[in-house]
């Protein structure tokens, strides 16, 4: 009876390799993504937080 | 530095609001009309529109897109134009957004009750229906594009992300979610049938919680408690992490609605895994809102907006940490079916959503109208009727989950189920029926006072429709600068932020859905199932109409109690002929997928026309309208047509002689009926509907059965 819950998809060739390919694509896109939030500048990470608090826009700053 | 003159249109955000607030009344009125039908039956004035069946799916999408969703444009339309520093880009299509969507919400308040509905949980509306609201949500989408590609802020605050990737992502789900074969103006059947059916509705309807109900919300609560609070957003690194990793995980999850079914088990451990890392944005998110109070606690005491908001991000946190320990197979092997997921469902509702739009409507009625709040101690006391009627609501819910579900599993040492008669469970979750009612009563009193406070405010208050503000234009270039990275590349730029979330969400969707798509191995043949006759057909769509998927389950898990109480486990090679499918997701009553030859016609008969004849105490409502009303057969040949067109392996040519085989099995039941002395036309619903419950789950207890999938016995162990 367990066959029809069991063994889908083992007759697809290469099938060990999905989980293996989903790994690093979540793996290598979240690493990206944490080194370049460290890597943000204070000044534009404040005035972006401070966006819906001013009324004037965010004036680009100089030698950011 | 020349200061541009232009207005805010605060016309469009009132509009919303009011709705928002209308549609809320009606749709926790609602619910608390279904929650006391639940334990007096009664409640449903003996007419056929406002049954349970009917009346749940009314519940639902009016809380989630009536209420929420009028929400949703009212805080983007506010929030999105005072981000930007510009006006909506178009009047006109602001408005089609307002009247188109109020329409479909009016539809769907007449069609619903009326029984017109497609079977699939919270994509209950009809096809017509469908094509509308991707119509209106395009409009609101580009209505929402234009007006940020004339903005006068180079950066996209995160708020607007979320607002984005909602767009996007709805749209994708709506459309590959609403794929339905009409067969006439208001009826169609899904195109997906079974396994697939149910993979592709659990992938929207997860995803309609998380990119309606989340997402969007996520971006009110960044715009809207910075600005209650006068803080800034506690990290905004956190937000940008909060962000992707939402919307890339998010989009998995839905496979968690199917565990122990016969979905593949791939899919069941996928589902799982990803649900178990969403807790960490969820959680980051919930932190980044409430860190953001630090130091302003003083201000939540005395300032109920931000009371509202605390509880909203709180039960945020909590529903987001439950949804992960809900997707751990042993926990769902208790809670699912129970009360428990409705609890769990409610957290989310009443207090995320809920206390959300409750603390921006007392945000924004005083700056829409220039004035102050009539009464802040009121909206003290709706903060705290609420919050009573949340824990009201939610306590007795988890009691009577683990209550139910504990006395399911129960053996006796000789080796029987203790209580093998289901109604005893049900039975002693009454008394917390009635707290549930009560603290949806609770909730709804409190949105009352909400309204009388409103309304006094409004009649003091001065409404400016078009808001005055200045803001320098955006310069044509902008020079980017060296060392600049690609994620303040990707700030700048809507149109491939929209991408980027496109891809991200379709990653997710495409792994999980095509596989079941394309490889037939994935659902063994089962060589002994058959397509419906016609009058099983017309039953099953009977059954569809009257919303019994709504309490009743066709879905046995391998588990031994299950096996004990319902018989054989389902398989998924017994569903590729449900278009849709009906496995459901609550059992009010018990599972349906083996009742077929379970007991005679004439129990049926008496059950329908009064469950509490053959089941004393039973709290499912008299069916007497489907003893009174003639079954239409106008349909019958067109139904068999478009089943076969979705591949439904019906003989060619075999629609014209549907209706003489629909009545030669009518008659039979006629027949089997008078045995027992019951006397009816053979040409009523009653009889269309026996026979469809009479053939449930029965194929494969058909001596020919055997199966055509390659994989011996031996291997199966």
């Amino acid at each position: 009876m367990l066959k029809f819950i069991k063994h889908h998809m083992t007759t697809i060739d290469g099938i060990e390799l999905f989980p293996l390919i989903s790994f690093l694509i979540f793996f290598i896109f979240f690493l990206g993504l944490f080194v370049h939030v460290f890597k943000m500048k204070k000044a534009h990470v404040e005035d972006m937080s401070n966006m819906p608090l001013s009324e004037e826009p965010v004036q680009p700053r100089q030698n950011q | 530095m020349k200061l541009e003159k232009f207005s805010y249109d605060n016309q469009i955000v009132k509009m919303f609001l009011f709705a928002t607030i209308l549609w809320g009344v009606v749709g926790m009125l609602v619910g608390v009309i279904a929650a006391l039908q639940i334990f007096i039956p009664e409640m449903n004035f003996g007419t056929s529109w406002l049954t349970f069946g009917r009346i749940r799916p009314l519940h639902t999408n009016a809380v989630i897109f009536a209420f929420v969703g009028n929400g949703i444009f009212a805080g983007v339309y506010y929030s999105l134009q005072r981000l930007l520093k510009t006006r909506m880009w178009s009047d006109k299509l602001s408005r089609i957004n307002f009247w188109g969507w109020q329409l479909i919400i009016v539809s769907a308040a007449l069609t619903l009750p009326l029984g017109i509905t497609s079977g699939k949980e919270y994509a209950e509306l009809e096809w017509p229906i469908d094509i509308a609201i991707a119509g209106i949500w395009v409009v609101f989408g580009w209505n929402m594009f234009a007006t940020i590609l004339k903005r006068r802020e180079r950066h996209l605050y995160v708020a607007i992300w979320f607002y984005i990737a909602t767009f996007v992502t709805v749209a994708v789900l709506h459309i590959f979610n609403s794929f339905e074969m009409p067969v006439n103006f208001l009826k169609s059947y899904s195109a997906y049938a079974g396994v697939q059916d149910a993979l592709v509705q659990w992938w929207y309807g997860h995803n309609a919680v998380a990119f309606f109900l989340t997402t969007p919300y996520l971006g009110l609560m960044y715009y809207f408690i910075p600005k209650a609070s006068g803080r800034p957003v506690y990290s905004y690194r956190l937000s940008i992490i909060h962000f992707w990793a939402l919307i890339f995980i998010y989009i998995w999850a839905g496979p968690h609605h199917l565990l122990y079914t016969a979905l593949p088990d791939w899919a069941q451990s996928l589902g799982t895994v990803f649900s178990l890392m969403l807790i960490a944005p969820s959680w980051g998110g919930m932190l980044n809102g409430l860190l953001t109070l630090r130091g302003a606690w003083d201000k939540v005491r005395d300032e109920p907006i931000l009371k509202f908001f605390v509880v909203a991000v709180t039960c945020y946190g909590m529903s987001t940490l439950e949804g992960p320990l809900l997707s751990l197979k042993n926990v769902n092997a208790i809670s699912h079916y129970t009360d428990w997921t409705i609890a769990h469902v409610h957290i989310g509702g009443l207090g995320w959503n809920g206390f959300l739009t409750f603390g921006m409507v007392y945000f924004l009625i005083p700056k829409l109208f220039n004035t102050k709040l009539h009464s802040k101690r009121l909206a003290n006391v709706h903060f705290w009727i609420g919050t009573l009627g949340i824990l009201f609501y939610a306590l007795p819910m988890y009691w009577a989950g683990f209550t139910q579900a504990l006395m399911w599993k129960q053996f006796r040492p000789e080796g029987m189920l203790l209580y093998p008669n289901f109604l005893e469970t049900v039975i002693q979750l009454k008394p917390m029926y009635a707290m549930r009612a009560f603290g949806g009563t609770l909730f709804l009193i409190g949105a009352l006072l909400m309204v009388y406070n409103v309304v006094k405010t409004v009649k003091v208050g001065s409404f400016v429709a078009n808001e005055d503000a200045e803001a320098p234009a955006l310069e044509g270039k902008y020079k980017s600068h060296a060392g600049e990275n690609w994620h303040r590349w990707i700030e700048r730029r809507p149109v491939q932020m929209l991408v980027g979330s496109l891809v991200v969400i379709l990653i997710g969707g495409i792994v999980e859905i095509i596989p079941t798509m394309l490889i037939s191995e994935n659902v063994p043949t089962i060589n002994a199932v058959q397509p419906y006759t016609p009058l099983e057909l017309e039953g099953r769509d009977i059954y569809i109409r009257e919303g019994c998927n709504n309490c009743h389950s066709q879905m046995i898990r391998p588990f031994r109690d299950e096996v004990a109480r319902y018989g054989e486990y389902s398989k998924a090679g017994e569903f590729v002929y449900d278009h849709p499918f009906l496995w459901g997701s609550k059992r009010t009553g018990p599972d349906l997928h083996r009742v077929g030859n379970k007991y005679p016609d004439s129990w049926h008969f008496h059950h329908m026309l009064d469950p509490r004849t053959m089941s004393p105490g039973s709290l499912m409502p008299p069916y007497p309208w489907l003893f009174e009303n003639e079954l239409s057969m106008d349909d019958t040949e067109k139904k068999i047509s478009v089943m076969r067109t979705l591949g439904v392996p019906y003989e060619e040519g075999y629609e014209t002689q549907a209706v003489a085989d629909l009545q030669a099995q009518a008659r039979g039941i006629q027949a089997s009926l008078a045995e027992d002395d019951l006397e009816i036309s053979e040409n009523m619903e009653i009889i269309a509907l026996i026979a469809y419950l009479q053939r449930l789950g029965t194929d494969i207890s058909n001596p020919e059965f055997t199966e055509s999938n390659q994989g011996s016995e031996s291997a199966a162990n």
